[in-house]
């Protein structure tokens, strides 16, 4: 158990929160004095905070917005910048981050437009889904009997795929994904493998290495890795980069010799 | 026939939503699916363990599609209707094999067919399951199907939106919802054929639960002061395993003992051979010999030893620490997985990721420890159904609706009874899983049908399956039901009144805070209200209910910004939360017996007399109270029974 403070816990610390009361809006910093419990985490925290509205200097004001849902980082939801780092509110815990000093950083993502206050608009990243086809194409929901079989260690990578989250923290941290470009980023790259390794979901390979191989796509990546560092789920993004660009390429070359 | 009675509206996006939103866009008809998160990140998620199904394999060791039936009736305490369960039983292979077609990443044999594992309430192995997020490798699948058919225009997705009321007609009929976008905050209706509700369950009622912070049960109740019915509402789960936490308890997967995971109490014998405490219950788990741990629920349930039904356990171990047995003195005991070979821990990997996240100990190390957590709803929107036998429901929904049933589809209708003799449900009757208000249907945990008093593990994530693609066909049905032309002025009323409500909303003062005031009744409700109750525990709700309500009043918002205002969505859903946890306490009393998940020491056991009867919440507007009303549940296969799950009659004396 992560314990700092056995003897001495402190009674209150600070968190600093850059807010924005709607998308145009300009960001300010607040900060908030929050009694400490054991075992609290950012979510708690926030919970405080929305319960008490009053900063550090006594001023009222509004509850800040964030976004969450699950608490047991299996959502994405509730992702931010703690202390400059994307990640899940849930899973931040304010004994390791006190680690760190006893000024706790939260920020909106920055790579999203910023809906309100720690809520981004992540629509981009589930509009990306749509594009590479993440997606098997049944023939229908009626029952017409067992998937195909499928051999261990395909089912663990893909596994390990499918667990990707849609959080954004990949993407946050990504040099080459930006506000305003168009570049997939690794989480809808990683979703293009998980489906081509499936045997009905390859049936989109084609379509789904066109996308891939056009503009935003495997080749916009500056192969800075920061994805597989950044993500909460252990996702084989860098693997799955490299799969894709090899799938990409086989693609071409079949391309340049048909002629496509 | 207008263009809005040819669409549907399904409000939740979790499995049962996104099932019946994917079924019914199959059938061409379009569908606006409402979400108040973006569907992927719905509650279904944290589902861990597995999907139950009785395919080929289990049916060669032994098991059978009665058996499933049976056990599920058996572990719901013969509470649930019978029809119903037979039919998601039989049906459950089909979605086994559906989702793998979807491709569902389910571990796999050597030879790559579907693995299976144990789980509780049953000695088969009959769990499929993919890792320890069985919940969420399914919720992706039907997602994936989802956003295919919106990429084709089928599916319009509403995600951010909030539920507010059903909207209905001059003879109570449901002909669309008003909604809220929780981020600009506008607020519009929607009109639509049918509408299906699949909002989950009521969890943060309880205050903490495993439950995620969207599933409060507004929705339900917003439904249920509209005029719908609750089942059951008293029937909650405890789930056995949970990770107490400062903002939720977290779910430790029932999977974790179907692997061979074994929970225990440090203990010491006396002379007599008695146990009792041991004096030092806070050592070093791992320094604990084997003859001082107690694996308690071995010793009383021989025959399903760990994986005995879910109410069982909890109370066992909440008997445990009650006797001062716990870790320390206090409130949790072992779940140990330490002894388990390397390959199945990485079965459970997702889980155990968890674990060591949120405590920062090494559960593949040392033991885990857990305490139980109100998990699950199986009380909910009251449905009806068709069968093979005519069943008589008090609502009289599917009298009123029969005239308007054109002729060929009660044809059709008739040839299907005929020729299949249904014994579980009417395949494509537009009245399966229909709430007591025509065209409003409740679908998943939402609807108290399947689980009776208790609901088996790796029972919930097939019947939310199980309800969107089995009568999301029904639904597609009631759209042929003949149907007066509706009156646009019920929209315009509908978002009148909402807009009055969020008025009188943003103008309370009073200084009451409504985070604290949720956290009081929360308390206050797992204390009397869930693993055991008594009448004096819960004694003059009135009154109490009334306080709160007149607090809510009360509650001073700190945010008056038009804009993603979290506080006002907040302080809203209170007010319904409480009206919710009045029906919950109204029947919890009324219950005057033990069944299930519903312990009154008190009345410590079953009167299937009385009691062999769902409780129906109508709610009285005047009086801003429930009524309970009693409607008999039938037997029509199996006959109920002791349920006792093997319990060693000598253990009683084992206890000092």
């Amino acid at each position: 158990m992560i314990a700092p403070h056995p003897d001495h816990p402190p009674k209150t610390f600070r968190i600093r929160v850059r807010r924005q009361d709607g998308p145009q809006a300009k960001s300010y910093w607040q900060q908030f004095d929050v009694t400490y419990r054991p075992n609290m985490n950012v979510i708690s925290a926030l919970q405080w905070i929305a319960a008490h509205p009053r900063t550090a200097d006594g001023k009222q004001t509004s509850p800040v917005v964030w976004d969450c849902n699950c608490l047991e980082e299996v959502c994405g939801a509730c992702t931010m910048l703690i202390n400059g780092r994307a990640r899940q509110a849930c899973s931040a815990l304010i004994d390791e981050l006190m680690e760190h000093g006893s000024t706790i950083t939260l920020e909106p993502m920055t790579k999203f437009p910023v809906v309100r206050d720690l809520f981004p608009d992540r629509s981009r990243l589930f509009n990306d889904l749509k594009k590479v086809q993440g997606w098997v194409p049944i023939d229908g929901m009626l029952d017409l009997g067992p998937g195909p079989n499928e051999p261990p260690d395909t089912q663990e990578m893909r596994y390990a795929m499918s667990r990707c989250m849609s959080c954004g923290c990949c993407l946050e941290a990504c040099p080459q994904y930006t506000l305003t470009n168009h570049f997939l980023g690794a989480a809808p790259i990683g979703q293009a493998r998980l489906f081509n390794a499936h045997p009905t979901g390859a049936q989109l390979k084609e379509e789904r290495l066109v996308t891939l191989t056009g503009p935003g796509g495997v080749s916009d990546c500056g192969n800075a890795q920061n994805c597989v560092k950044a993500c909460p789920k252990d996702v084989p993004l860098t693997e799955a980069i490299a799969d894709i660009g090899r799938q990409a390429t086989v693609h071409s070359i079949k391309n340049f010799f048909s002629g496509g | 026939m207008a263009d809005s009675n040819t669409r549907v509206i399904v409000v939740g996006g979790g499995l049962a939503g996104l099932a019946a939103a994917a079924r019914i866009a199959e059938e061409k008809v379009p569908v606006d699916l409402f979400s108040v998160v973006p569907v992927k990140r719905s509650h279904s998620v944290c589902a861990q363990g597995g999907i139950n199904a009785c395919t080929e394999p289990v049916r060669q060791e032994g098991f059978s599609e009665w058996d499933h039936f049976d056990e599920t009736l058996y572990g719901g305490d013969f509470l649930n209707h019978q029809p119903p369960v037979y039919e998601m039983a039989y049906w459950a292979p089909k979605v086994i094999d559906l989702m793998d077609r979807m491709g569902v990443p389910f571990n796999r044999t050597a030879e790559g067919r579907l693995d299976r594992r144990y789980f509780g309430g049953s000695l088969f192995r009959r769990t499929h399951f993919s890792g320890a997020s069985t919940g969420q490798q399914l919720l992706y699948a039907l997602d994936e199907q989802v956003r295919r058919r919106e990429a084709e225009g089928l599916i319009t997705n509403y995600e951010f939106w909030e539920f507010l009321a059903p909207v209905l007609d001059a003879q109570g009929d449901c002909r669309g919802i008003v909604a809220q976008d929780v981020r600009s905050m506008e607020i519009r209706a929607f009109e639509a054929g049918a509408v299906v509700m699949a909002t989950g369950g009521c969890g943060t009622i309880f205050g903490k639960s495993t439950m995620s912070v969207i599933c409060n049960g507004a929705a339900a109740a917003r439904c249920y002061t509209a005029g719908a019915w609750l089942g059951n509402p008293e029937m909650i789960q405890v789930h056995p395993t949970a990770i107490p936490g400062e903002d939720k308890c977290r779910l430790m997967s029932e999977s974790a003992r179907g692997e061979g995971g074994r929970v225990w109490v440090p203990a010491m014998r006396t002379a007599g051979g008695y146990r009792k405490p041991h004096p030092d219950a806070g050592r070093d788990p791992r320094r604990i010999p084997d003859n001082e741990r107690w694996y308690f629920l071995e010793e009383k349930y021989p025959e399903y030893k760990n994986l005995v039904s879910r109410d069982v356990a909890t109370r066992e171990i909440f008997d445990m620490c009650r006797e001062g047995y716990g870790v320390g003195g206090g409130n949790m005991v072992y779940l140990d997985i330490t002894h388990l070979p390397d390959a199945t821990k990485n079965k459970l990997h997702a889980i155990l990721e968890i674990y060591e996240k949120f405590t920062g100990d090494d559960p593949r190390q040392v033991p885990m420890k857990i305490f139980p957590a109100v998990h699950y709803s199986m009380g909910g929107l009251y449905t009806v159904y068709e069968s093979g036998e005519p069943v008589k429901f008090r609502s009289g929904v599917i009298d009123k609706l029969r005239d308007r049933m054109p002729p060929v589809l009660a044809e059709k209708l008739e040839k299907t009874r005929r020729n299949e003799q249904p014994k579980g449900l009417l395949p494509g009757s537009p009245f399966n899983m229909m709430t007591n208000i025509a065209g409003l249907y409740a679908f998943g945990e939402v609807n108290y049908q399947y689980h009776g008093a208790t609901r088996l593990g790796a029972n919930a994530l097939l019947s939310c399956i199980f309800d969107g693609l089995f009568c999301g066909p029904s639904v597609v049905n009631y759209l042929k039901l003949e149907s007066d032309r509706v009156d646009p002025d019920i929209f315009d009323r509908a978002v009148e009144a909402e807009k009055q409500k969020q008025t009188e909303l943003l103008e309370r003062s009073g200084g009451e805070n409504p985070y604290e005031l949720h956290e009081e009744i929360g308390r206050w409700m797992t204390e009397r209200c869930t693993v055991v109750r008594d009448g004096a525990g819960m004694a003059a709700p009135h009154a109490r209910f009334e306080e709160w309500k007149q607090r809510c009043k009360r509650v001073s918002l700190y945010d008056s910004a038009m804009w993603t205002n979290q506080n006002l969505s907040y302080t809203r859903a209170l007010g319904d939360m409480i009206r919710y946890a009045e029906a919950i306490v109204a029947a919890a009393i009324e219950r005057r017996e033990s069944r299930g998940s519903h312990y009154r020491t008190d009345y410590p056991q079953r009167e299937d007399a009385k009691f062999h009867s769902t409780s129906v919440a109508r709610y009285d507007s005047t009086r801003d109270q429930p009524v309970i009303v009693w409607e008999p549940v039938p037997s029509p296969m199996v006959q109920p029974r002791a349920r006792t799950y093997g319990k060693s009659q000598t253990q009683a004396a084992a206890k000092t």
